[in-house]
């Protein structure tokens, strides 16, 4: 039996695939361009753009900033999700219903309401100093990915193989360790790759909480962006890129990306 | 290492409502007991206290004269099976089964071979490298039960074993599974609500309804015997016919049915008759006869089937409905007159109660 193909359907499909692709090609290609302002096609080929960032410290410095939040903000959400998920699978029956909803509360919230709020009550009331401020709202936003991904993950273990390990003589926290981890690793790899791209993309939420001497990359990029519209712009973004695809190829290598959409 | 398994007035909690109501049970060194009845009948929270998963909100367990009510579950030493196997998916078959030894603390070589020993002993020796998802139903139940049986346990704990296989594998199972644990002398507890596989496997039941137990008995005395009209109903007795004394003459007593027909009971037969009781028999416990002089209870015949060995009637009698059989050699007509004479040795005398 061969699948049969409508050329609508192909067309659609065609013209989908380039609606998604091409603004990353003129990103690439104007990032290419030897002009002092953004342009596509790129008129003359070079590479001084990307040489470019390095040589602007703001770049560098938000750079390292933004990847300390995303890693470290990252593992707090799911050093906060894990548990959390696991107690709301484990004792579904006995927990309150809305008890789940409040870890999706920050994705419900709009962000810069949620991102206001922080400012007001972390930064101004309590007085906490930038970088923790960050990283506070950093695992706050990603809070719903690693609770809900993880959640989906130990939706289809069995508890009842948890309770066979104890009762082969396993104590629970180590039981924890040694079979229910295992058999939801993929969902935890899952939720620190989305709930990663969200915090390293995150502009609203972070714009109320940086200050002097401590902003994130895509920020840094938009108080650019205000006095230059050069072609680095474009190379910054590449090499977000660049740096997305490459996590991709190691997890595909390693795991698959069906487990994504697990 | 057979030791017995007590359980002294547990009563639990679940919220507010009451599932275990002062329930004491013995399994004796080596024995075998199955926990029967319908679904919330309590059986299953029963071996979940024991497993100590659950806490009871009163009483004791102990094992093997040790009290072993607040002992952590990881330390009660019991083997669980699972209805659902409850493998572990991320280890091989051999590693599934010595996981119990690693806890122990055994040596890898040591433990992989007492795995492997005890893979052989349920068939699955060439399986020791697969993975669970890579084996079949009855394999997966073969594996819990090497992966129980490994660490020696002094009581072994069935949850519906059996529930998810299908009805010929659940055969030949329950034959192997009584088989291993006669062998290893493991007192057991079974937890199932088919009353087939209960009382195929068991040296006792625990019949079970709402939190309490109904009756503990040997399968035989549970089937010929039933305690009360609970037990007659869950056995089978389809018929319970409400009872008078109307006269007591020695050993004989003379009572009657809803309906007027007077009949007799031998007290040496049934043990002393109150004046109230029960009658309980099966459809093959009241014979159909047309012959209008038996003493029996009058009925109006209904729908007639053919079982094979018999004719069963569905009968309208002054006691209510009853079922009956009658004999092959005479089929009698739908809508004709006969009497129902209970069969004294197939008909139980039981308390009365609301039934």
């Amino acid at each position: 039996m061969t699948t049969r193909t409508s050329p609508v359907l192909v067309a659609i499909a065609a013209l989908i695939f380039l609606f998604l692709v091409a603004p990353l090609v003129i990103i690439v290609g104007a990032s290419l361009s030897d002009t002092t302002y953004l342009a596509f096609p790129p008129r003359g080929l070079t590479l001084r753009w990307f040489w470019n960032i390095f040589e602007i410290e703001a770049f560098r410095s938000t750079a390292i900033t933004s990847f300390q939040l995303a890693v470290l903000g990252t593992t707090l959400s799911l050093l906060i999700g894990i548990p959390a998920a696991y107690a709301l699978n484990r004792y579904r029956v006995e927990l309150p219903k809305w008890l789940s909803t409040v870890y999706v509360l920050p994705i419900l919230v709009p962000e810069i309401v949620f991102g206001f709020s922080l400012m007001k009550s972390v930064s101004v009331e309590l007085g906490v100093s930038i970088f923790p401020s960050l990283l506070i709202g950093h695992a706050l936003l990603v809070l719903p990915y690693s609770v809900r991904v993880v959640s989906a993950s130990l939706a289809s273990f069995d508890f009842s193989v948890e309770e066979a390990a104890i009762s082969l003589g396993s104590p629970p926290l180590k039981t924890f360790f040694t079979v229910v981890l295992p058999n939801i690793r993929s969902g935890v790899i899952a939720a620190f790759i989305l709930a990663f791209i969200t915090s390293i993309n995150d502009v609203s939420v972070s714009v109320f909480l940086t200050g002097p001497g401590i902003s994130t990359l895509p920020i840094q990029l938009l108080a650019y962006m205000q006095q230059f519209f050069d072609p680095t712009l474009a190379s910054v973004s590449v090499l977000l890129m660049i740096v997305t695809v490459a996590v991709m190829a190691v997890v595909e290598a390693t795991l698959g990306l069906t487990f994504l959409t697990k | 290492m057979t030791v017995s398994l007590e359980i002294n007035s547990i009563t639990a909690h679940y919220g507010t409502t009451r599932v275990l109501e002062d329930l004491s049970l013995r399994v004796g060194a080596g024995e075998l007991v199955s926990l029967l009845g319908a679904s919330g009948c309590g059986k299953t929270t029963t071996l979940r206290l024991v497993a100590g998963f659950l806490a009871p909100t009163s009483g004791t367990i102990s094992l093997g004269g040790r009290d072993i009510t607040r002992v952590p579950a990881h330390r009660r030493d019991i083997g669980l099976v699972f209805q659902n196997y409850a493998l572990f998916p991320h280890l091989s078959v051999r590693d599934n089964v010595a996981f119990g030894l690693k806890q122990r603390g055994m040596a890898p070589a040591e433990r992989a071979a007492k795995a492997d020993a005890m893979l052989e002993r349920v068939g699955l020796s060439a399986l020791a490298e697969r993975y669970p998802s890579e084996l079949s139903g009855g394999q997966k139940q073969r594996v819990a039960l090497a992966r129980a049986l490994v660490i020696e346990p002094p009581l072994l704990m069935f949850d519906e074993p059996l529930s998810n296989l299908d009805a010929k594998l659940r055969i030949d199972m329950r034959v192997e599974i009584r088989q291993l644990q006669r062998a290893n002398g493991t007192t057991s507890v079974y937890v199932t609500h088919d009353q087939e596989e209960a009382f195929s496997i068991s040296d006792r039941v625990a019949i079970m309804h709402e939190g309490r137990i109904m009756q503990f008995d040997t399968p035989e005395e549970l089937y010929q015997r039933p305690a009360n009209a609970f037990v007659a109903r869950f056995v089978g007795f389809e018929n319970l016919i409400p009872m008078r004394v109307v006269a007591r003459n020695g050993d004989m007593v003379t009572a009657e049915a809803p309906g007027g027909v007077a009949l007799d009971f031998s007290q040496s037969r049934f043990g002393a008759i109150p004046d109230d009781f029960v009658l309980a028999t099966r459809a093959d416990g009241l014979a159909v006869t047309a012959d209008p002089q038996a003493k029996g209870i009058p009925a109006t015949l209904g729908l007639r089937t053919y079982l094979g060995r018999a004719y069963q009637y569905q009968c309208g009698t002054g006691a209510g409905h009853l079922i009956a059989n009658g004999s092959l050699a005479t089929p009698l007509s739908s809508g004709s007159s006969a009497r129902l004479v209970p069969v004294p040795e197939q008909c139980c005398v039981l308390k009365p109660e609301r039934i």
